[in-house]
């Protein structure tokens, strides 16, 4: 059902513009490099009106605005971080797929990493822990230790009676 | 009357869910075997009445009563019959039935199955599936019945949307629900587990199975939606990073993951607590994609402005059982024992760092997933979160949990030797070297990054092809006592092979479609020719044909390839009337395991015709991949291992070891 309700989000944007596709023939630019240019830039940049889809996938009428105006960028002779950048001076953060680093999604970039090195040194630390509280030696698990032996001889010597509770057969 | 006894047996299920989910808990407690067994027949009961329900509903789909709102919202009498069947759960209030009917499905089947299983565990654990069944129950009923009815009946319905009426519609859904729903299993022998404070070796036994066959169907489930979008959506992409998608990926990764520490934990009766823990956090994971596709709360928070009932009402029912779950182990989990202990370099080792990467794997997506929608409830900042970041911060973590792969089924348990691993692999490295630096020589100046993929997915394929040639003793001793030795493999370690084996031909598709696909967009007229990767496809010329509720546009192409005619394509588009929209459907020529696709855009004013041309080398191998890793967990299923308990006469068993 979730590959449906894409479809199904996809089919109301097809609905509401005319039937068309993502990069349509008469969009391309003559120019092979920077149309490669233009369609990398097309798949880090969100159609606002779609759900998550970037405007190299989308066909709503407001992807191929976009897309025309990156081309328009790249021909007047715009680098790409300066056509992010009138992007986002026009449309806000919400239409770059890749969010920037900044104060607000510190913690979307730092999350995988930390998680990783978190669940690492949490593997790490109670491993050691338990090998430590554990045995050290294959050993030591059947072996008693001196404060054991100690305190097995003296509950046997001060209790007389755990032999004789024992039901004789 | 037909919807009225399909709505009243759903009414009747919730009953017997609720009786379900009390007296079989105070059975347990009271020790008294009757009120617990009385688990097992409201479980098989339930499925009957939601089994009449959605059979009830589905008939009205057929007969095209327009009179039910949810018939009329998405039928016509004009659609073909298999449409009409699968129409039913093409939308919301009819899929939500169906997930309750598979939810009906597994408890039926732990009742009729779970014979050997401790009576107070059983009935805890048909105790929490109905608590779970009961609320969904509840949430179709008070928020989306799908047999409401309309006053004044229209004569025709508006159809349903046309980009469903694919025979994709038939399988998708139930495998992933089938999927999705299979892990309420695990859960509620995990909440079970910590119910009765007890849990031991043959606790994971039980699991283990019922683990597997819910991540079959959703492997098979996910690479089935993923083909379906390829080839429907007409630009031949196959993964979108889309939220809906992450929240089916997201159960996948932990219930694989789950499914790698149940196997430490049956075989060590080491990783309990984490395997509990695994385990619920898997279905939860189900419950929040199925909330965020039902709500709509992803597509914007105003979804619940819009329809406030359903997007709260399974929130709080999110929050009760992941929260009351997660409550629950956080109070009986210090209780439980430890199991046994293993040295850091071992298969259980090898098989925590599994979990360690496949975890966080599992969190990226789900922080990538909801940051942006928790960003913009706190700061109201809007943020996009799409393909780039996935790609950049998802992608890396497989890198060295691939590397790892080949090394795990080669450890021995509890202390490994990992020089001695390595030293087995020396030809499977080899191999990996020596495709990297074949495709580096013939693609020189390429990129650089795409043979090294392949060279780790090489490096998959061989090691799980190692550890076979080492268990059968492949071309050290007589072929003759290898084929001998590899029959009497035991079926998981097969399903092993197979399972890893697909990870790597998966990636080997993903590498090369995303690298060397060629595509080409154009506006063709007749008779003109267009040349993409050693193809020529030339337009011959447009038809029109009317189908049974759509008008279509064909496109005729005579393929060759270097002179040599190949199978003629024609791609169409077809536009339905009723709800004034068109659907494009890809012509796809299959050559090994590449494809060539075409699909068509808009007509132009002078007769020409928007084509888009696409050559995907060895697309085919990214469905591929998961088909083996589906197969693998099948043959790891029919292990006698997992067989042992269901009591067979004996008989059947040895007939069923002549058979193999």
């Amino acid at each position: 059902m979730k590959r449906a309700a894409t479809i199904l989000a996809l089919a109301a944007a097809i609905a509401f513009g005319s039937p068309a596709y993502a990069v349509q023939p008469d969009e391309i630019l003559a120019d092979p490099i920077k149309e490669a240019r233009a369609r990398e830039l097309s798949k880090e940049l969100r159609c606002m009106v779609c759900q998550n889809q970037s405007i190299d996938d989308s066909d709503a009428p407001l992807a191929r605005d976009l897309r025309l105006l990156v081309r328009e960028r790249i021909s007047a002779g715009d680098t790409d971080s300066q056509v992010l950048d009138f992007l986002v001076a026009r449309y806000g953060e919400f239409v770059l797929l890749k969010p920037r680093f900044n104060p607000h999604t510190v913690l979307l970039w730092l999350l995988p990493p930390l998680a990783l090195m978190g669940g690492g040194i949490a593997l790490w630390v109670y491993s050691n822990r338990r090998r430590r509280a554990g045995v050290s030696d294959d050993e030591s698990v059947l072996k008693l230790s001196p404060e054991e032996v100690a305190r097995l001889e003296e509950l046997l010597a001060s209790d007389p009676s755990v032999s004789s509770r024992e039901p004789h057969p | 009357m037909i919807a009225e006894a399909g709505h009243y047996a759903l009414v009747l299920a919730l009953g017997l869910a609720l009786i379900q989910s009390v007296v079989p808990v105070i059975g347990a407690r009271r020790g008294d075997v009757a009120l617990m067994e009385m688990a097992r027949s409201t479980a098989l009961a339930q499925l009957l009445f939601v089994g009449a329900s959605f059979t009830l509903l589905t008939t009205l789909h057929v007969m095209s009563d327009f009179s039910v709102v949810n018939v009329f919202e998405n039928s016509h009498s004009a659609k073909p019959l298999i449409y009409k069947i699968t129409g039913v759960w093409g939308n919301h209030e009819g899929s939500m039935l169906l997930w309750v009917s598979i939810l009906a499905l597994f408890g039926a089947l732990v009742a009729a199955f779970g014979n050997n299983l401790p009576a107070s565990l059983r009935a805890h654990v048909l105790a929490v599936q109905a608590w779970v069944a009961g609320a969904f129950y509840l949430f179709i009923l008070l928020t989306s019945n799908p047999f409401a009815r309309i006053a004044q009946p229209p004569i025709e319905g508006r159809d349903l949307n046309p980009i469903l009426q694919d025979i994709g519609l038939a399988v998708h859904p139930p495998m992933l629900y089938l999927g999705y729903v299979g892990f309420s299993i695990s859960f509620s022998f995990a909440v079970a587990a910590l119910i009765e404070g007890r849990i031991d070796a043959a606790w994971a036994r039980w699991v283990r199975p019922w683990t597997l066959v819910a991540w079959i169907f959703l492997t098979l489930g996910i690479a089935m939606g993923s083909y379906w979008a390829y080839y429907e959506l007409g630009w031949g992409g196959w993964w979108f990073w889309d939220p809906v998608e992450n929240a089916s990926l997201m159960p996948w990764l932990a219930g694989t993951a789950l499914l790698h520490s149940a196997l430490v934990m049956e075989k060590r009766n080491a990783l309990k607590v984490w395997t509990i823990l695994l385990s619920i956090l898997t279905f939860s994971l189900s419950l929040l994609g199925t909330f965020l596709v039902r709500s709509g709360v992803l597509t914007s928070v105003h979804a619940f402005a819009t329809d406030p009932a359903r997007g709260v009402f399974i929130l709080l029912i999110l929050c009760v059982f992941i929260g009351g779950s997660l409550s629950l182990f956080a109070l009986r989990a210090p209780h439980l024992k430890q199991g046994g202990l293993f040295a850091p370099i071992s298969r259980e080792g090898a098989l925590v760092l599994n979990n360690l990467f496949l975890t966080t794997a599992c969190a990226t997506v789900f922080v990538g997933t909801l940051y942006p929608l928790g960003l913009e409830v706190l700061t109201s900042d809007k943020i996009s979160v799409g393909a780039p970041f996935f790609n950049l911060t998802f992608a890396p973590l497989f890198v060295p949990l691939l590397v790892a792969v080949p090394f795990g089924p080669l450890l021995p348990w509890k202390r490994g030797d990992l020089l001695a691993a390595a030293q087995r692999l020396t030809v499977a490295g080899i191999a990996a070297l020596l495709a990297i630096a074949v495709l580096l020589a013939w693609m020189r100046g390429g990129p650089v990054l795409a043979p090294l993929a392949i060279g780790l997915a090489v490096w998959v394929i061989a090691g799980a092809l190692t550890d076979f040639a080492e268990r059968t003793g492949l071309f050290r001793i007589p072929p003759s006592v290898s084929l001998r030795r590899a029959r009497g493999l035991p079926r998981a370690a097969w399903g092993t092979m197979f399972a890893h084996a697909g990870l790597g031909v998966a990636l080997i598709g993903i590498v090369c479609e995303t690298t060397w696909n060629s595509e080409y967009i154009a506006t063709m007229k007749p008779e003109q020719v267009a040349r993409v990767a050693g193809y020529e496809l030339k337009l011959q010329g447009l038809t029109q044909r009317q189908g049974p509720n759509y008008r279509e546009t064909l496109a005729q192409f005579a393929v060759s390839l270097d002179g040599q005619p190949l199978p003629a394509m024609t791609p169409s588009k077809r536009s339905f009337a009723t709800r004034g929209m068109s659907t494009t459907e890809a012509a796809l020529l299959t050559r090994g395991a590449s494809q060539l696709y075409v699909s068509l855009g808009d007509a132009s004013a002078d007769g020409g015709i928007a084509v888009r041309i696409y050559h995907k080398p060895l697309v085919l191998l990214i469905w591929w991949g998961p088909v083996l890793m589906a197969f693998g967990g099948m043959l790891s299923l029919s292990d006698r291992r997992l067989r042992v308990g269901a009591p067979k006469p004996a008989r059947a068993i040895r007939k069923l070891q002549a058979a193999e």
